[in-house]
């Protein structure tokens, strides 16, 4: 074949895949040699976070990059290709992988390391790396299909009996949604005879007068909403992410949602532009519905962890909003909305289990007190409730503002009326948390107990590791939302994507 | 099913199927046949093994835990795809060597190798899935 010889940097488009595979692959074949499988998956994961730094760095430095595989010509090979938003989300996805893994240290214990916990989470990571980064649709579903499995292994780690029942709900759903996923993939191919995104992006305008475009592109929000935990199907979430060990919640909560959320961006601003357009009424309703309805059941909610997965679809419902306004400034949000949310929600779930070994109980009938045990979590509690909430100091403020202003902007003052009154539900929701757990004085002593060290050093460090990047991303959020409008000038004008693509061609 | 003319028969049907999977995965990249099929008769062989002398005897047999051979089979794919680095083609390109060894050429390809890591997770993924059918895992 007549292609030029690929430069070993451009290997980084493939890398965080080809480490999260390998890692779960060594892990599994030294299943039983527990001491060494959390030391070597913060290893792996922090080659992994590496590499996606540098293939982060070299996209915004180059533009998007690419490589298909096997020395097949694009459309034909499968193509991964990096732009600034999949190769941002996998980095900040891998970060948070990390401080997950710290935090394991002292929730996961020999049963758990023995039921696999480690290979399942580098596999997981691999595949939510695989879906941030290929650039093939089809493809997308495989690594949708790679993390699925490695979540279900997560899910039911401990085989107890509402792990089971949470798991079961969470399996079906997410497989229906998988379900009609395929299907919409196999209309496209029937109308356009191609699965690479970029080929689709280029050759659907010419086919939009005869192709049903609308149906495929309807099937993807049903599908990708479903997985983004999007009113009217989010309540597979709330029955099933308080289940499982809080570091799985905590990745579930911060990283699964997220890829709903990066897919519909993917699909429907990239790929079919003008039927988001067509849809973003809809999508403009079933935001407002989630992020309200989301806000509400976070509010009725007395134990912290179901609370928490309902504040992981109040989050999804604004970011929907700035995928329904659709403009720059929309999208721009969204985005940095998701990687708010993505340390943000799993911090909490985190911060949900430490406050458990101190205070003994998920239950805010039980916790209190526990501003006295320890004002330090106290005080990362707190950042993280301002965070979640969308009050500065922390990271959740600037998206809502780029939104509401966004929304305004495009003349839609109930959608920005929206965003604020979530806000405010959430605030409530949060504060209700923090005046019962931290500060109401605990009636009797005999619940409280110091955690040991052992377990205590960890926590804290997973806690702090996610806390600081939240900080500086709300104190300082310049460079970010410059990041972030680079991302979503990306999608909506997909010219660079197409030529990393297709060089020769030139993006048709 | 611990009969008398099973249990003679067994240890032959096993040597023979493990003989014909290997068989079915080098015939694989030109003609039906592979990696998956291949480790598919093997997973049939070691479970007729298990149904005539008991679980714990084919654990013992492998040597090595399925899962184990799994994650090793996982790692043989990686390590095809990888080949293609340092002869600066794209991950999984499929790279041929044909050596010469008395007299009879050889073709070694990554695509074999891949092939193998396939043979090697199918057969330690389905077998680990029949043995726990079979009889529980003994911690």
């Amino acid at each position: 074949m007549m292609l030029e010889p690929v430069a070993a940097a451009d290997w980084l488009v493939v890398a965080p895949v080809v480490i999260g595979i390998a890692c779960g692959a060594v892990l599994l074949m030294f299943r039983h040699h527990l001491r060494w499988q959390a030391v070597f998956s913060i290893f792996g994961l922090c080659a992994m976070t590496a590499a996606n730094a540098a293939l982060f760095a070299r996209v915004l430095a180059e533009g998007p990059i690419s490589m298909t595989m096997g020395n097949w010509l694009p459309p034909f090979g499968i193509t991964f290709a990096a732009d600034a938003l999949g190769s941002g989300f996998a980095l900040v996805a891998t970060f948070v992988a990390v401080a997950c893994t710290i935090y394991s240290l002292c929730e996961i214990g020999a049963v758990g390391r023995r039921y696999g916990f480690y290979p399942f989470l580098m596999l997981m990571m691999a595949g939510i790396n695989g879906a941030f980064l290929t650039g093939d649709i089809f493809n997308l579903y495989v690594w949708f299909e790679v993390f699925l499995i490695a979540s279900f292994g997560l899910m039911i780690l401990g085989s107890e009996k509402q792990q089971i029942d949470g798991a079961t709900k969470y399996a079906i759903l997410n497989l229906l949604a998988t379900a009609f996923f395929l299907s919409a993939t196999a209309y496209l191919y029937g109308v356009l005879g191609t699965l690479n995104m970029a080929d689709i992006a280029r050759k659907v305008d010419g086919l939009r007068p005869t192709a049903p475009m609308m149906t495929i592109a309807s099937l993807y929000l049903l599908a990708f909403g479903m997985k983004a935990a999007a009113f009217p199907l989010y309540f597979w979430l709330p029955a099933s992410y308080h289940t499982p060990r809080n570091v799985t919640g905590a990745l579930f909560g911060g990283l699964l949602t997220k890829i709903g959320i990066y897919a519909l961006l993917r699909t429907l601003v990239m790929m079919f532009p003008t039927e988001r357009l067509e849809l973003s009424g809809v999508i403009a309703v079933v935001a407002v519905a989630t992020m309200i309805l989301g806000a509400l059941g976070a509010l009725a909610q007395s134990d912290i962890r179901r609370m928490m997965g309902f504040l992981v679809i109040s989050g999804v419902g604004v970011m929907l909003a700035g995928l329904a306004l659709g403009d720059a400034n929309g999208i721009s949000g969204a985005i940095f909305y998701a990687v708010h949310s993505m340390l943000a929600m799993s911090a909490l779930y985190l911060l949900a289990g430490t406050m458990k070994d101190f205070g003994g109980s998920y239950s805010l009938n039980h916790l209190a007190g526990l501003y006295r045990l320890s004002p330090a979590l106290t005080a990362l509690a707190l950042v993280l409730f301002l965070a979640a909430a969308g009050l500065p100091p922390g990271s959740g403020l600037w998206p809502k503002i780029i939104l509401t202003k966004a929304s305004i902007d495009v003349g839609s003052p109930w959608l920005a009326g929206a965003i604020l009154v979530s806000g405010l539900l959430t605030t409530i929701a949060l504060g209700r948390v923090f005046a019962l757990a931290f500060w109401r004085d605990s009636a009797g002593d005999g619940v409280h107990r110091k955690p040991t060290e052992h377990s205590v050093v960890p926590a804290y460090g997973s806690l702090i590791m996610l806390t600081v990047p939240i900080v500086v991303l709300g104190v300082h959020p310049e460079p970010f939302i410059r990041v972030a409008d680079i991302a979503a000038a990306g999608l909506l004008d997909s010219g660079a994507y197409l030529r990393a693509v297709f060089p020769i061609a030139g993006g048709g | 099913m611990r009969t008398l003319i099973f249990r003679t028969a067994a240890p032959y049907l096993t040597a023979l199927m493990l003989l014909l999977s290997i068989f079915v995965l080098l015939r694989g990249h030109n003609e039906p046949g592979g990696g998956f099929i291949g480790g598919l008769i093997a997973v049939s062989a070691f479970a007729i093994h298990g149904i005539a002398f008991g679980v714990h005897q084919v654990r013992r047999t492998m040597y090595f835990h399925p899962m184990a051979i799994s994650g090793f089979g996982l790692l043989l794919a990686v390590l095809a795809g990888l080949v293609s680095l340092p002869a600066g083609a794209p991950l999984l390109t499929g790279l041929w060597v044909s050596p010469t060894v008395g007299g009879i050429t050889l073709d070694l390809s990554t695509v074999l190798l891949f092939d193998i890591g396939v043979y090697l997770v199918v057969v330690g993924s389905i077998t680990s899935i029949a043995l726990a059918l079979e009889g529980r895992e003994e911690p």
